[in-house]
């Protein structure tokens, strides 16, 4: 029998749920699962630090509101974007962060940061899916 | 939670910094190729910046 070359084995992949969950929970955390400790402390570090950013720059969150269509995207998305942050938003509110929308643009970049860590961490778990799928090494 | 107070320039720089880095870490595949992402988006965001800063100070009359 002819020795055929074999053709290269794909890369060994995982169930991405527990890796997307916990990159929504975590940031970073899903990386860290995978064994991806560098990439996953930057972007842990990116999300953490915008969204304390966010909050010392006293940004509101956005609740889910509907209306006109501008309304509805605004919040509705907004909202999106800042449960996006997992634990980081739910402690916030759980430990009673409120702060109401007031004019200022220190307040204004506030809740931008608050809802780009979200966003941010949207890229992340993209990423970490990419990798548990072994689309990405 | 301490309050914190900056300029319209210094959180588009921190912010400009932060989403560089996200898109350089999670865009190329090696770390020469990630630092240079990262180091091209951050001039693009600060001259995007800059320049759009000049924009309004001068359509401002």
């Amino acid at each position: 029998m002819p020795n055929v070359p074999k053709a290269p084995e794909p890369a060994p992949t995982r169930s991405w749920y527990p890796v997307v969950g916990l990159s929504w929970l975590i940031p970073g955390g899903g990386h860290f699962l995978l064994k991806r400790p560098g990439r996953g402390g930057l972007l842990a570090a990116c999300v953490v630090l915008m969204f304390l950013l966010g909050l010392m720059m006293r940004g509101a969150m956005f609740q889910p509101q509907t209306g006109d269509i501008l309304t509805t995207i605004i919040y509705c998305g907004g909202f999106v974007g800042d449960l996006a942050s997992g634990l980081l938003y739910l402690l916030s509110i759980w430990l009673g962060y409120a702060q109401p929308d007031m004019a200022g643009h220190v307040h204004d970049y506030g809740t931008k940061f608050l809802v780009a860590a979200g966003l941010l961490n949207v890229l992340a778990m993209v990423d970490a899916y990419e990798i548990a799928i072994g689309k990405k090494d | 939670m301490p309050k914190m107070n900056l300029t319209h320039f210094e959180a588009s720089v921190l912010f400009a910094l932060f989403s560089s880095v996200v898109l350089g870490v999670i865009t190329k595949r090696t770390d020469a190729e990630r630092l240079r992402y990262g180091l091209r988006c951050f001039g693009y965001f600060v001259a995007a910046l800059i320049g759009l800063g000049w924009l309004m100070y001068l359509g401002h009359g």
